[in-house]
């Protein structure tokens, strides 16, 4: 298993130098597509896998059924965003700025495997920062005023935040070694088998949550976030939103076990509990007042970002099998719905939702998508997140958090008005426009619409295959909860 | 004691105050270029902290690690930000939010600040960690205070550049504590956070530069076409 463990790395860090290095077309193009792939085998064959827990390199990566799992959504939502995201150019001579964009779009995809298969919370740090480092230029690549105005933000507030996360990774290393083995190793640092000093940890953990919330898109630290994901090109965007709040949000469960072990749940359920309620909030106010569709997604992110702390605030193992359920959902559909929005604004040539109109009747194909998309992002069954929801609910109901239930339930409805709203003004209405676009060229608009099909198809079915996916959720919640 | 014993404890003070006063300086200068210097001084200073540390210890990795981190430190990332700063043109932080007096009272507060939240810090690693005693207990506020004043500089400077600056330090005061609780990160992780450091730097230094390409002489506050 161990050639598995490699296998992400191997690949992005290959298909990262030939996209750098080749100006034949076909390989820049293709890189990011095969990377996920590659990604998604491994992720699968880990989930498959049975028997000890696969290390590598002196357990510097290991992969246990949470880390399986992560990987999973992390190529599943990979292929997602990479294939949909082809350029519609695909022969010919690759561009200095398309070869830099593929190289980065690996290297992206390999940190965050890395993230996630890594048992050592010091380069769990570093894969994350180095996802900060491979997007910065995706996210200002078409060098406008406001892409560089987003890149700039995201880089200082991304960098800042994660940084006092890597404070709180030293005051824990700072800890292991004054219990008498100086490790970072999670496996060691959660065996209970250190006489941790639980002051040091405190605020080692508390330092790691609010560093690493940052980069989660949590209440407060989200403000990047509305302008990173609505300027990033399509696919990127699709990724960020899709995964790379994924993979910071599984640093934080990981923080979560290890603070719980020495001080017990309070700490952590306090923290999680605020960011989330705070997320939900302030998501649910300001997707009322968005008037750009991309900003708009990116909101309804910070708001699933909330939920799934809330999740991890409930805690234990039904809550913990939403929130992982709720990672797979909330990516594919993100993933989708971003490079939808993508496709419209190359046909209307705007992001503003009242420019948008009767999509349904002009390109019934692209509205069917957006609605589809929204459908599950709204939690409407039979798709994945109303599972989802639904079981986060029940279980911080029973869990004696009936309150912030409450309190969830409201935003949750507040949301679905504010997003309903909005996509349906933008698919309604009559075909005839100022400018039905038709005309405009060919190729605007268009691209795979399989994947797309295909991640929301599995979304619609995630929720009832409970022998495949209940089972891997099952086997990843074990590893959290003991 | 030996000799080494105590030419080790002479360089740890004199680094932790060359931190100290080194971050004062930057909360209280102007000149870009001049913060740049600074900047240098500092991570030789962070260096020599590093150095007396693995004399202390007798540890060769962590010798090792200390010449790392008077290249990277000490030259190479203060190199990207006076290039940066020629580059730009931008000579001065000619609009902070805080004046200079105001800003080293603000200095002053959080170094009182940083002395009282070590204090469980330095009980826990006391007797165990590598500032069990003597004039190296008073190093790990001083590693806070690099933290705090690195945020203090991040939040009230106005230009790119010098928000770029107020990070390092940030940075700095972490490596700082790192080395001061822990003997540092172990060495693939250090390594690891040299880098992503270090591209951070690259990365701020060249956006800085193509933002002022794209429009002009303006301080960050100004970047706000993207809002709700």
């Amino acid at each position: 298993m161990a050639g598995v463990l490699i296998l992400p790395l191997l690949a992005a860090a290959t298909l990262a130098l030939l996209a750098a290095v080749t100006s034949w077309r076909p390989v820049t193009a293709w890189s990011g597509v095969v990377t996920s792939g590659a990604v998604l085998v491994s992720g699968l064959a880990l989930v498959a896998h049975r028997g000890p827990v696969p290390e590598l390199a002196g357990g510097l990566l290991r992969a246990d059924a949470l880390s399986a799992y992560l990987l999973t959504v992390v190529g599943a939502v990979g292929l997602t965003a990479t294939w949909a995201g082809l350029p519609s150019a695909r022969t010919g001579t690759a561009t200095r700025a398309e070869r830099r964009y593929a190289a980065m779009v690996s290297v992206f995809l390999g940190a965050m495997s890395v993230a996630v298969l890594t048992d050592n919370l010091g380069l769990l740090w570093v894969a994350i920062e180095a996802t900060t480092i491979a997007t910065a230029f995706l996210v200002g690549h078409r060098g406008t005023r406001r892409a560089l105005e987003a890149a700039w933000k995201y880089v200082m507030l991304g960098s800042v935040g994660v940084a006092i996360a890597l404070l709180g990774v030293v005051l824990l290393y700072a800890a292991s070694r004054s219990a008498g083995d100086a490790t970072l190793s999670w496996v060691v640092l959660t065996s209970g088998r250190l006489p941790l000093d639980p002051g040091l940890v405190r605020v080692a953990g508390a330092l790691a949550v609010l560093g690493l919330a940052t980069k989660a898109g949590l209440v407060p630290m989200h403000a990047w976030l509305p302008d990173a994901h609505s300027q990033a090109p399509a696919p990127v965007s699709a990724l960020m939103s899709g995964v790379l709040l994924a993979v910071a949000f599984y640093g934080i469960l990981r923080v979560q076990v290890v603070v719980d072990a020495v001080v017990g749940p309070g700490l952590m359920r306090g923290l999680l509990l605020t960011a989330g309620l705070g997320s939900l909030l302030v998501s649910a106010a300001l997707v009322w007042r968005q008037r750009d569709y991309k900003r708009l997604l990116a909101w309804s992110s910070v708001e699933h970002m909330g939920l799934m702390a809330v999740g991890a605030a409930v805690g234990g193992p039904l809550a913990l099998a939403a929130v992982l359920l709720h990672v797979l959902g909330h990516g594919l559909a993100k993933a989708t719905a971003f490079v939808t929005a993508g496709r419209i604004l190359e046909v209307e040539g705007t992001s503003r939702i009242d420019e948008v109109r009767g999509l349904l009747a002009r390109r019934p194909l692209l509205a069917g998508l957006l609605v589809t998309a929204a459908a599950v992002l709204l939690g409407m069954p039979p798709f994945a997140l109303f599972f989802s929801e639904v079981g986060l609910v029940v279980a911080g109901w029973r869990g004696g958090l009936g309150w912030a239930m409450g309190v969830v339930l409201v935003a949750l409805l507040v949301v679905f008005a504010g997003v309903a709203r909005a996509v349906l003004a933008m698919v309604s209405g009559p075909a005839a426009g100022p400018d039905p676009g038709d005309t405009a060229a060919g190729s605007a608009g268009r691209g795979p619409v399989a994947p797309l099909v295909l991640a929301l198809a599995v979304t619609a079915v995630a929720g009832f295959l409970s022998a495949s996916v209940g089972e891997a959720i099952a086997r990843a919640v074990a590893v959290v909860t003991g | 004691m030996t000799t080494l014993d105590s030419l080790a404890t002479q360089a740890l003070a004199l680094s932790t105050g060359a931190l100290l006063v080194t971050a004062a300086l930057l909360v209280w200068r102007r000149s870009l270029a001049a913060s740049a210097r600074v900047l240098a001084v500092q991570g030789a200073s962070l260096a020599l902290l590093v150095g007396a540390i693995a004399l202390e210890e007798r540890e060769v990795e962590l010798g090792v690690v200390a010449l790392v981190v008077l290249a990277l430190k000490g030259v190479v990332i203060p190199a990207v930000v006076a290039r940066g700063v020629r580059v730009s043109g931008v000579q001065r932080e000619d609009a902070p939010r805080l004046n200079p007096t105001a800003g080293l009272v603000a200095a002053t507060g959080l170094t009182t600040l940083a002395y009282l939240v070590s204090e469980p810090i330095s009980a826990a690693i006391a007797g165990r960690g590598v500032v069990a005693s003597g004039p190296g207990a008073f190093a790990v506020p001083a590693g806070l205070t690099l933290v705090l004043v690195g945020l203090l500089l991040v939040v009230t400077r106005r230009r790119a550049l010098s928000q770029l600056v107020g990070f390092l330090v940030l940075d700095n005061g972490i490596a700082a504590v790192a080395f001061l609780t822990a003997a540092g990160v172990p060495f693939v992780v250090e390594l690891g956070v040299s880098l992503d450091v270090l591209l951070v730097a690259l990365i701020l230094a060249v956006l800085s530069g193509r933002l002022h390409a794209v429009i002009g002489a303006v301080t960050v506050d100004e970047l706000d076409e993207l809002r709700d």
